[in-house]
């Protein structure tokens, strides 16, 4: 295969969601010497991008999306060594702290967003669902991370994103970081009302909204 | 007199019942199931599950989870609060209840769902108590203005000093349960009183996939001792939480709730239990739960055969739409599922009154859907042969000129025959415009405001409602509470 042909194979394996070709395209890549940031810029991330518009476009559901984005973290679990060995940043997306507030067990919305960010380049600390408060700002203060993504299910714990931006309010740390939320009861009235820096309904919008907020990123 | 037939849905071949029971029972033995509680692991070892004590894993082989089928009733009696009428839970008699529990209202005047208070839930017992074809209450409504760590006891105190028939109702907290099942004694007149007259079921959901949670499993082994019915309500999400396919899911569903049945079992044997459920078609697009979907119908009146093939009482959650106003949604989302849970002969059927994927409660839906449920009882009773002959006789000396109308036989048939109309329109057009175009929704608000008016309390003795008081008011001082919500009869 050369390397148009093993790009454009990428990508097919990225938008069929094939965590096996995906793995071992990266492989042959790694083997025939390519420059792994290229790869990904040229071969992987369109493949991921041309799946956010099968679902913007209503082609693909849920199955689709998270096989896709599966696909994704495989092809980098084989890259990422090699972009570490050469000094490229590998998540040049930046970091994110994502979790379900407390009193709330639901996850799989947030895993969700999880899974399309990390597919989008990003990288994710995930701490699970019914996270304390304190837990997102520790894990945050931590890894460096200047995005964080709160969710919650019930409208009975969603008060604890507005708790949230208190308690960062409180620390003296509100500037610092940006605070997106989502679940089902959420809303871009509610992230407004709240003082959030954002809301997204769905994971692809989600990456929308990251983007969106980074510095130069047009929001 | 030739029988009538109760009409009945089927919707599984009787071979597929037994392989999917088969390969439930199969999955308790090899796979096993997660129970994160070490009382239950305790008592399922002793009676010969295999338990991995590191992973909280428990393997439950065939003999003994047919042993604890065996010791389970076929069918449960719940008594209202004077104990007079019964209900029976089995076979395939049908009783409705409102979908539980919500944490918004549906508010008539601004049409938006907003938090529910404890005034709404004092509304929501009222105008329940009056809706005959609600057999039983739930505790439908999580009100914002009640702490957290008392809502469970709250919402069943509160139920007990407003309303006279059977619960439905569920612990929030390990903790919970007992100030719970003080209340009911306290309205029975005693513990083993309650025992012999439940008077409440409590739901316990597991975790899909394959797992209790200490709460639920400490509800089950807590319900059992007392005596008190635990509705098991296994929700797989199809793809999501359980497999994409109906049978798949129905394997699980099996799985799940014989755990359930057989954790009520080795703490009491012969304690009542239900097999219930929630489960849902999970909507690939929007990652949400449809309770409206015709999928999360078949599943629901699946798994009610397969209980009934279990010989166990059954419950499901239908009669419910996830529209988030009383629109065409609504009203066919809930009316397909009323129809559907009934013919399937599901005993204990959740939903009237709810929207918006079980968040959401609506005092016009409930008005609404309580009129659903009367046809429904309706099309169960379905057609008789009256008498004998069935019509000849009535055609001797027939004229072009017989009026049917005046006819004593019609006297005689038409109120037995037919239910009278509730709050559908069946105005002849002119009238409809004469009389202001009305809404059903707009009619079932001015039904609410008459209902809550002609309202009357449950004649609960004086001495009951001060243990009631007394029982809450101690278990808020616990929780660090000393002021509940103020409300009124």
């Amino acid at each position: 295969m050369n390397k148009a042909e093993l790009l454009k194979s990428m990508r097919e394996a990225i938008v069929a969601g094939d965590r096996g070709a995906a793995a071992s395209l990266a492989a042959e890549a790694v083997r025939a010497g390519l420059d792994p940031a290229e790869v990904v810029e040229t071969g992987y991330v369109p493949g991921i991008q041309r799946v956010g518009e099968l679902w913007e476009q209503g082609e693909y559901f849920l199955p689709e999306l998270i096989s896709s984005a599966e696909a994704m973290k495989s092809a980098m679990a084989v890259l990422e060594p090699e972009l570490r060995s050469r000094r490229i940043e590998t998540r040049p997306g930046g970091r994110i702290v994502i979790g379900t507030v407390e009193g709330d067990i639901h996850d799989i919305g947030k895993n969700l967003v999880a899974s399309m960010l990390q597919a989008a380049g990003y990288e994710v600390f995930d701490l699970g669902a019914d996270v304390k408060l304190e837990r997102f700002i520790e894990e945050a203060e931590k890894t460096g991370a200047r995005t964080i993504c709160l969710s919650a299910l019930l409208t009975t714990t969603m008060s604890n994103q507005k708790r949230f931006i208190g308690l960062l309010r409180e620390k003296g740390l509100r500037e610092k970081y940006r605070v997106l939320v989502g679940g089902a009861p959420a809303s871009r009235k509610w992230a407004d009302e709240i003082g959030a820096d954002g809301y997204a309904e769905n994971a692809v919008a989600a990456v929308k909204l990251v983007k969106s907020l980074e510095p130069g990123g047009g929001a | 007199m030739i029988a009538t037939r109760r009409p009945k849905l089927e919707l599984l071949n009787g071979n597929l019942v037994e392989k999917i029971v088969d390969e439930g029972l199969t999955l308790l033995e090899r796979q096993g199931v997660w129970v994160e509680n070490a009382e239950a692991l305790d008592l399922l070892g002793e009676a010969g599950a295999v338990i991995e004590r590191a992973s909280q894993r428990a393997r439950l082989g065939r003999k003994l989870v047919e042993a604890c089928l065996a010791s389970t009733p076929p069918s449960i009696r719940l008594y209202d609060a004077a104990g007079e009428n019964e209900y029976v839970v089995g076979g395939d008699e049908v009783h409705f209840n409102p979908g539980s529990a919500a944490v918004t209202i549906l508010d008539h005047d601004t049409q938006e769902e907003r938090k529910a208070a404890t005034r709404d839930l004092v509304d929501f017992y009222k105008l329940v108590e009056t809706l005959e074809h609600l057999h039983f209450q739930s505790t439908g409504l999580i009100s914002y203005d009640v702490p957290s760590a008392i809502a469970d006891c709250y919402r069943l105190y509160l139920g007990l000093r407003l309303s006279a028939k059977p619960f439905v109702t569920g612990t929030f907290r390990v903790e919970g349960f007992k100030p719970m099942k003080d209340c009911l004694a306290a309205v029975r007149g005693g513990e083993r009183e309650l025992r012999l007259k439940p008077l409440a079921i409590f739901d316990a959901c597991p975790s899909p996939p394959l797992k209790w949670s200490n709460l639920t499993t400490q509800s089950l082994v807590d319900c059992a001792r007392a005596g008190i019915p635990s509705e098991l309500i296994s929700m797989g999400m199809t793809g999501a939480t359980s497999l994409a396919t109906i049978s798949g899911t129905l394997v699980q569903h099996v799985a799940e709730n014989l755990c359930g049945l057989a954790i009520c079992q080795v703490a009491a044997p012969g304690s009542p239990v239900i097999f219930g459920g929630s489960p849902s078609s999970f909507d690939m697009r929007k990652g949400t739960t449809p309770m409206g979907a015709v999928e999360t119908m078949m599943i629901d009146a699946a798994y009610a055969q397969i209980g009934k093939f279990l010989k166990l009482p059954t419950h499901a959650y239908m009669a419910l739409s996830d529209a988030k106003v009383n629109d065409p949604q609504a009203g066919f989302e809930t009316a397909l599922g009323a129809v559907l849970g009934a013919l399937a002969g599901v005993n204990v059927i959740s939903g009237p009154g709810m929207l918006d994927f079980e968040s959401a409660q609506s005092l016009e839906k409930l008005v609404i859907d309580d009129g659903i449920c009367a046809m429904v009882y309706r099309l169960l009773d379905g057609i008789a042969q009256r008498e004998d002959p069935i019509a000849l006789d009535k055609f001797e000396g027939f004229t072009p000129e017989t009026k049917l109308l005046a006819h004593p036989h019609t006297r005689q048939w038409y109120r037995k025959e037919h239910i009278l109309a509730g709050l559908a329109d069946r105005d002849p057009y002119e009238a409809w415009v004469t009389a202001g175009r009305t809404s059903i929704v707009d009619k079932a608000h001015t039904d609410v405001a008459r209902r809550l008016e002609k309202y009357v309390p449950p004649p609960l003795g004086a001495d009951v409602r001060g243990e009631l008081d007394r029982i809450m008011a101690a278990y808020a001082r616990a929780a660090g509470i000393d002021r509940l919500p103020v409300w009124e009869l």
